[in-house]
């Protein structure tokens, strides 16, 4: 799959930005009392505006922007409509978790089951997100048990990280989240390779002889177009294997960096900026290969022997 | 309304024979042409006279070729490829807004261009290639069986069909109602074996590909071998121009 | 959940609809053009035009590109600049027909044959042969000398009709289709439609072409044979056939020269000519009577083999038993061909043994009474169900003609020709063998200011024939009708530049041509082809060919080299006639004409350029053009012209609707509703002819007296196939020695060598005359099925579907040669050098390299941006084909074409290829950018 600049946005900062929301959610009353008011609204700020570069970043990636309203109305049959709703539902609960936590409107029963809600919802849309690609059977590489619990983990990871980063620059001790952080980047490298384990080990039970019909001796011969169609300038994309290796190794090695980042950020609290930097790099190549090694079976048409 | 009918009153769709497609693209430029001002009006291309010509198109025609086991000789396929239609498409599905549909009366599958927001999951589901990104008109486009010709009051009943079918030269491609056993198209799968692209991602194709025949470039049955070069040819000769003369 | 969208069903797009004649290719199916507030919204097949019923193809389907091509001219052009420059001045139209008036006017008024008129994919023949005839000049042809006169000359000297478009095989009762060489060439539509027709009957087809893609893709058996070898492949089952006495005889002895005596009399002035009596008739072997007896004896108990000696001594042999000594000898047997042609012996042992069977075993037999040409009465038409068809890959060698010939002798031995299930003739065939037109052109026939006394073109029976000037040297330009090339029935328009620019035979002041891309991918050596059109004589400074009037309807290569440009209409807009007196449409079933209509108005300052042929004749006061008062005869342009213009008392361009009221077909006088009577009937007229005159036509009583009551014919003679070809020994004995005209001595043994009566195989020049192991490669090209040359290819819609070509070469050899898929190769000549990227394939003979044809482009050019893939990926073969041979001994370099016909031999291409040193992703060679000046959009 073309590993488009904006649907990689669109994951990686979702991702953290959901993932903030979720941890900010989740430990609104256990971390330190209350927050500073300048703290809770950067937190929120970046949280959403993260989600909503992400949003938007998807949206202006659609042919008609000024329809997107129309995705919410399939979400009984569509992941991508159910994204779309627990995106949009999610954002209320956050707004108001956001204000009742950072005080500026006083309800503390409310911030508990706000943050709670807030933190459901994050994962829930993280979650969503993460069936669209595992439910398609056309990609193999996505078309994974472990797609979703990925995303999941990413959200996390990434959410965490960023979370030490903002702690470091209020000064605050991240409590509980530093432990959080550390599990979600170990838990994503080891459900990362997993994944990856999988995804090579995973047959290619598709292949051009049943795509044509024409049995295992057949090959591409002539192309329809003699210049790149849609189909595959979008499905086509093919990454070299070698140059795919490469690109798991450093995701590991930026991953590892940003776990000892992060273990160092205990006591000198400001690497976890650094950390961070390093999360949203390893995001970064995570994402593009999770596009670039999405093996589409149309290929097959186009002279793939198997997907 | 992306949720699939529980059965279609018809399965419209299209039989293929490659033992008779030449490879002429007149299909696919039949298929452009009508739809570019058809239902999926227009078919909006891109750099048109310069380096990268590209644009949607319904219906590709590919060209295999299939060697024989011995590695020696072979066969040149050429292989029309558009939207089959399915049963259970995962494109319909997987839409957020509804815009695509199978449509419950003859299980033609449809894009609403009104209400497509461009979103291109539905490519990302079909494994048949059959829906093409309209950079211009930022929507979905597709084969859409010539839903604007083969109910269109305004032809001659007999040119209610496809486009491509139409104007297929060798006859290689057929319309009908394959939910009809007892249909033209249904008969012809069944007599020629007609079968199904990708059958194990069960989305149910409903168009059918008829299979190449087997070469006929072997001794047949029945035909004698002349005989040998004898020496005794000009006396056959003779003989044969004799019997002319008594038959006169 | 919501209801589902509510779709337009009905949708009316259009709102008006206007048929007419397709021209994306030769093949002039009837379409019908949807129109929505003017603009052209659709095109699809018209359902009752005779020629494609309904279906359409790739190309014609794409016609809106075509018409709405950024690539069209729009403004009458002259040059200001050098030749090549691009730099034009943009006229109005009376000048541009004042200034080609002037240039003409000079050419007529000093010496006719200055002018060289030469059209290319011209479909209106009939009018422009017509107009050189009326301007006086030999110089004209179409360009059939590089497409496939070999087949129509063939053909039509040995059964009066041809492959080509004269007639077609009969698809519905054919069981056995052999199809030599054709890869989507004329009859593109047709030829799909019955090969559709065949499989559904699971007839059996069999293709002959070293490339297996197209038709042969669909093919039961592919004969992979290798290029220019077709005729020792046609040889060898005739060797079989005759071999196992598998003739039909009865056929042969009634329908063809077969039992004609021929005059065995080595040395003499007669020997090889057939042996005729006191009233000069043909003479046959009466086996009973044990004498000579006038071929019209049909009592006569004629002997088809054997050896005799007339009263008066003379020695005398039947034609077959000539053709059964030549092809039972053992250099026609399969195993002593098969190495050479590339086809196994078993293969040609099974072809033969197949069609035996079908032809003998499984007859056709139709309940049809009819009368042979003698008066015998037939209960039924029994047919021997094989039948043929053959295009470019016979034709486009210097073998072509003969070759053409063998595979008509097959046909004929197995009795085929138009019978059920066989090979049929289209009207306005057959027509007599050759037909009786001869060419004008002689010396005494070419006059300042006055009109040939007859048309450039025709078919030449002997050396008193050709037209050479009294030193013996070529009248025509083209050097067709020399010695050169006798028989060169449609001229050799791939000579003229080259010979123009050598002045050999001469100089010429003007040369005039239509839709033809002289400059680029209808050359043969572009390189040298662009020197010829640029040099200039060093003493004046002028051109050497001093002016170039082109007209065509997009800036194509071409446009750059001439100096006058009259920009041309697209095809849907302009009257066109698609006439029984050049190359008509008709079905085996009847005779077929049809017309073009203009469906739409040019919003350009264009004409369609058969009204500005005739403007311009008469402005020149050319007699068929101009009334005695000195007026236009055809004021109306060629519409005018269409329906008014009489060829012959009552003929005319369109054979439907004739007589005052259009009730007459064939003969009758002008219809002034004529063209709308074809409108009314969807632009086309067809006759069906009854049952009994639709087989046997050459024999047919019935069949041959209607035709001559309709004027396809001029006597109702019966039309004997020539096995035997005399016209052929006539030019052989001249160079030979005898008669007052023959060839100079460097022609002769050439032309004793070709003009051979009987059909045979000789190597393709090219091959014979370089170093095959320099050269081992054979490389030719194919037709892609959507495109038809230049002008289809920079259609914005088909040039997504090829937008640049590939190299094809097999698997195995590449391996050998150490080219993988995608190295660019270089491929060379002994002519040039280009390069191209290679794709491997498996069905492609091994010793032949291929690619699409007319793809590569010149940057700049046909509204094309310059980095268009047709410029930088893109490639010719054309640059490495030369227009002459290598020299011979003797230093005289002949045409690289059939020594027959004149036919450009563009198959014989032989090349050497090797991967290039230079992989970069550019083609080569490249041009120069030209200048673009097409009218944008």
């Amino acid at each position: 799959m073309n590993p488009a600049y904006s649907v990689i946005l669109f994951t990686t900062a979702s991702g953290a930005g959901y993932g903030l929301l979720a941890l900010l959610g989740l430990t609104s009353t256990s971390v330190g009392q209350s927050p500073s008011l300048g703290f809770a609204i950067v937190a929120m700020v970046i949280a959403l505006g993260l989600i909503t570069i992400g949003l938007l970043s998807s949206t202006m990636h659609l042919g008609h922007p000024e329809r997107a309203w129309r995705a919410l109305s399939q979400w009984k049959t569509s992941w991508l409509s159910r994204e779309g709703v627990a995106a949009i539902v999610s954002y209320p609960f956050a707004l108001a978790f956001g204000v009742t936590w950072a005080g500026l409107y006083t309800a503390p029963d409310a911030v508990a089951p706000l943050g709670f809600i807030t933190a459901a919802l994050s994962l829930v849309t993280v979650f969503t997100t993460g069936k669209i690609y595992a439910t398609l059977k056309t990609i193999r590489a996505w078309h994974q048990p472990l797609t979703v619990p990925v995303y999941l983990f990413f959200a996390l990871a990434s959410g965490s990280s960023l979370h030490l980063a903002l702690s470091a620059l209020f000064g605050r001790d991240p409590g509980a989240i530093a432990p959080v952080a550390l599990i979600a980047l170990v838990t994503l490298a080891f459900l990362k390779f997993l994944y990856w384990r999988a995804i090579d080990a995973a047959p290619r039970e598709h292949t051009m002889a049943n795509a044509t019909g024409l049995g295992a001796n057949v090959r591409q011969w002539e192309v329809p177009h003699t210049t790149k169609n849609f189909v595959q300038r979008e499905m086509g994309f093919v990454v070299a294997r070698r140059h795919a290796s490469r690109l798991r190794g450093l995701f590991f090695i930026v991953l590892l960096c940003a776990g000892l980042l992060e273990l160092a950020a205990s006591l000198i609290p400001m690497l976890s900026l650094a950390g961070f930097v390093l999360m949203f790099i390893a995001a970064w190549v995570e994402r593009w290969l999770f596009f670039a090694q999405g093996e589409h079976v149309v290929t097959l048409f186009y002279g793939n022997a198997q997907a | 309304m992306t949720a699939l009918p529980q059965t279609t009153a018809k399965k419209l769709g299209l039989v293929i024979d490659l033992d008779t497609c030449v490879g002429c693209q007149a299909c696919a430029t039949s298929c452009k042409e009508w739809n570019t001002q058809g239902y999926s009006a227009p078919l909006a291309d891109e750099d048109t006279r310069g380096a990268d010509p590209h644009g949607p198109w319904l219906n590709r025609i590919h060209g295999y070729e299939v060697e024989d086991t011995n590695g020696k000789d072979s066969r040149v396929v050429h292989f029309p490829r558009s939207c089959l239609h399915c049963e259970t498409p995962a494109c319909v599905t997987v839409c957020p807004t509804g815009a695509s549909y199978k449509r419950a009366e003859d299980g033609i599958v449809l894009i609403n261009p009104d209400t497509c927001i461009g979103c291109k999951l539905c490519s990302w589901a079909c494994p048949y290639g059959a829906r093409e990104y309209d950079v211009q008109e930022g929507v979905m486009k597709k084969c859409t069986l010539c839903v604007d010709r083969i109910y269109n009051e305004n032809f001659e009943p007999e040119d209610r069909q496809p486009a491509c079918v139409k104007a297929c030269p060798t006859g290689a491609r057929h319309f009908g109602d394959l939910g009809d056993e007892n249909s033209a198209v249904s008969q012809l799968v069944k007599a020629r074996g007609g079968f199904d692209l990708l059958p194990e991602m069960g989305y149910k194709p409903t168009n059918k590909y008829l299979p190449p025949r087997a070469k006929r470039d072997t001794p047949q049955a029945g035909i004698e071998a002349l005989p040998k070069g004898d020496g005794s040819a000009m006396d056959r000769l003779f003989k044969l121009a004799d019997r002319l003369l008594s038959g006169n | 959940m919501s209801s589902e969208p509510v779709v337009a069903l009905s949708p009316k797009t259009w709102d008006e609809i206007k048929t007419t004649t397709c021209y994306m290719c030769a093949c002039r199916c009837g379409i019908k053009v949807y129109l929505k507030d003017g603009t052209v919204t659709y095109i699809d097949g018209n359902r009752d035009h005779p020629v494609n019923k309904g279906v359409i193809c790739g190309k014609g389907a794409a016609g809106i590109k075509q018409h709405y091509s950024p690539g069209r001219l729009s403004k009458p052009l002259i040059r200001v600049g050098e030749r090549g420059s691009g730099e034009f001045r943009e006229i109005e139209w009376e000048e541009a027909l004042q200034t080609a008036t002037t240039w003409l006017g000079n050419v007529r008024k000093t010496d006719p044959k200055k002018l060289a008129f030469f059209t290319g994919r011209d479909q209106s023949q009939g009018l422009t042969g017509w107009w050189a005839t009326q301007f006086g000049t030999p110089n004209y042809a179409a360009h059939g000398g590089f497409c496939s006169v070999n087949m129509a000359a063939a053909g039509l000297y040995t059964f009066g009709g041809s492959f080509w478009e004269f007639g077609e095989p009969d698809w519905k009762y054919t069981k056995y289709f052999l199809l030599f060489g054709v890869a989507e060439d004329h009859g593109s539509n047709p030829i799909k439609a019955g090969l559709g027709k065949l499989k559904k009957r699971g007839a059996k087809f069999v293709s002959v072409n070293p490339i297996k893609t197209g038709y042969s893709a669909i093919a039961d058996e592919w004969v992979g044979v290798r290029p220019g070898t077709d005729g020792l492949f046609v040889g060898a089952i005739i060797h079989e056939l005759l071999n196992a006495g598998q003739i039909d005889g009865d056929y042969l002895n009634r329908y063809t020269n077969s039992p004609w005596l021929v005059i065995d009399n080595k040395g003499a002035a007669d020997h090889g000519l057939f042996a005729r009596d006191e009233n000069g008739e043909t003479l046959v072997w009466d086996a009973h009577k044990k004498t000579a007896v006038p071929t019209s004896d049909h009592n006569a108990a004629r002997a088809l083999m054997g050896r005799f000696t007339l009263p008066d001594g003379r020695k005398v042999a039947t034609s077959f038993q000539l053709i059964a000594e030549r092809y039972l000898s053992a250099d026609h047997a399969p195993d002593a061909v098969t190495e050479r042609c590339g086809v196994p012996a078993d293969t040609i042992r099974r072809i033969a043994a197949e069609l035996a069977h079908v032809a003998f075993k499984e007859t056709v037999t139709l309940n049809v009474p009819w009368t042979d040409f003698t008066g015998r009465r037939h209960e039924t038409m029994i047919g021997r169900p094989v039948a043929m068809h053959a295009m470019r890959g016979i034709s486009a060698h210097a073998n072509g003609f003969q070759t053409c010939r063998a595979i008509h002798l097959l046909q004929i031995m197995l009795g085929t020709i138009d019978t059920p299930g066989g090979f049929r003739y289209k009207a306005p065939y057959p027509r007599p063998i050759p037909p009786h037109i001869k060419p004008t052109g002689k010396p005494d026939q070419i006059w300042p200011n006055e009109p040939l006394p007859g048309p450039p073109l025709g078919f030449v029976t002997g050396p008193e024939d050709l037209l050479l000037a009294d030193d013996g040297s070529p009248q025509r330009i083209d050097k067709a009708y020399s010695w050169d090339a006798p028989i060169a029935a449609h001229g050799m328009m791939h000579m003229v530049i080259t010979n123009a620019a050598k002045r050999d035979p001469y100089g010429i002041d003007v040369l005039f041509m239509y839709m033809a891309n002289m400059s680029w991918n209808s050359a043969m050596n572009i390189p040298d082809t662009l020197k010829y059109l640029t040099a200039k004589d060093e003493t004046t400074g002028e051109y050497v060919i001093p002016k170039i009037i082109y007209s065509d309807a997009y800036a194509s290569e071409m446009v750059h080299y001439a100096d006058l440009i009259l920009p041309d209409t697209t095809y849907l807009e302009r009257w066109d006639c698609i006439s029984l007196l050049d190359r008509p449409i008709s079905e085996a079933d009847g005779p077929a004409d049809s017309i073009r209509q203009p469906v739409v108005e040019p919003e350009r300052d264009v004409r369609a350029f058969q009204s500005v042929l005739l403007d311009l004749g008469a402005r020149l006061k050319l007699p068929g053009m101009t009334t005695p008062e000195g007026q236009a005869r055809y004021p109306g342009g060629y519409p005018d012209y269409i329906v008014n213009h009489e060829r012959a008392p009552g003929v005319g361009p369109l054979a439907g609707f004739r007589g005052v009221d259009g009730t007459q077909s064939g003969k009758g006088a002008p219809n002034p509703n004529q063209l709308q009577a074809y409108i009314d009937n969807g632009c086309h007229w067809f006759y069906e002819l009854p049952d009994e005159h639709k087989y046997f036509k050459h024999v047919n009583k019935g069949y041959l007296e209607w035709a001559t009551g309709f004027g396809l014919i001029g006597k109702p003679e019966p039309i004997i196939h020539q096995l035997y070809c005399e016209p052929l020994q006539k030019f052989r004995l001249a160079a030979e020695g005898h008669g007052a005209i023959q060839p100079p001595d460097g022609h002769r043994a050439r032309i004793i060598e070709a003009f051979d009566p009987i059909p045979f195989w000789y190597p393709p020049f090219e091959g014979d005359l370089v170093d095959e192991a320099a050269f081992p490669m054979h490389a030719v090209t194919q037709r892609p099925m959507a495109m038809y040359h230049a002008w289809g290819s920079q259609n914005s819609w088909l040039r997504q579907i090829l937008g640049r070509n590939w190299l094809y070469i097999a698997k195995e050899r590449a391996a050998k040669l150490g080219i993988a898929d995608g190295d660019w190769v270089t491929v060379t000549s002994h002519q040039g050098q280009i390069k191209g990227q290679a794709k491997l394939m498996n069905g492609v003979n091994p010793d032949t390299v291929w690619t699409w044809n007319a793809i590569g482009k010149r940057s700049g050019t046909w509204g094309l941006k310059k980095d268009a893939p047709e410029a930088k990926q893109g490639f010719l073969l054309n640059h490495l084909i030369s227009e002459l041979l290598p020299k011979r001994d003797g230093g005289y370099r002949f045409s690289n074409s059939d020594p027959v016909t004149g036919q450009a031999a563009w198959y014989d291409l032989r090349v050497r290829v090797e991967k290039s040193a230079d992989q970069s992703n550019i083609s080569g060679p490249q041009f120069p950018t030209l200048k673009n000046l097409g009218v944008g959009q």
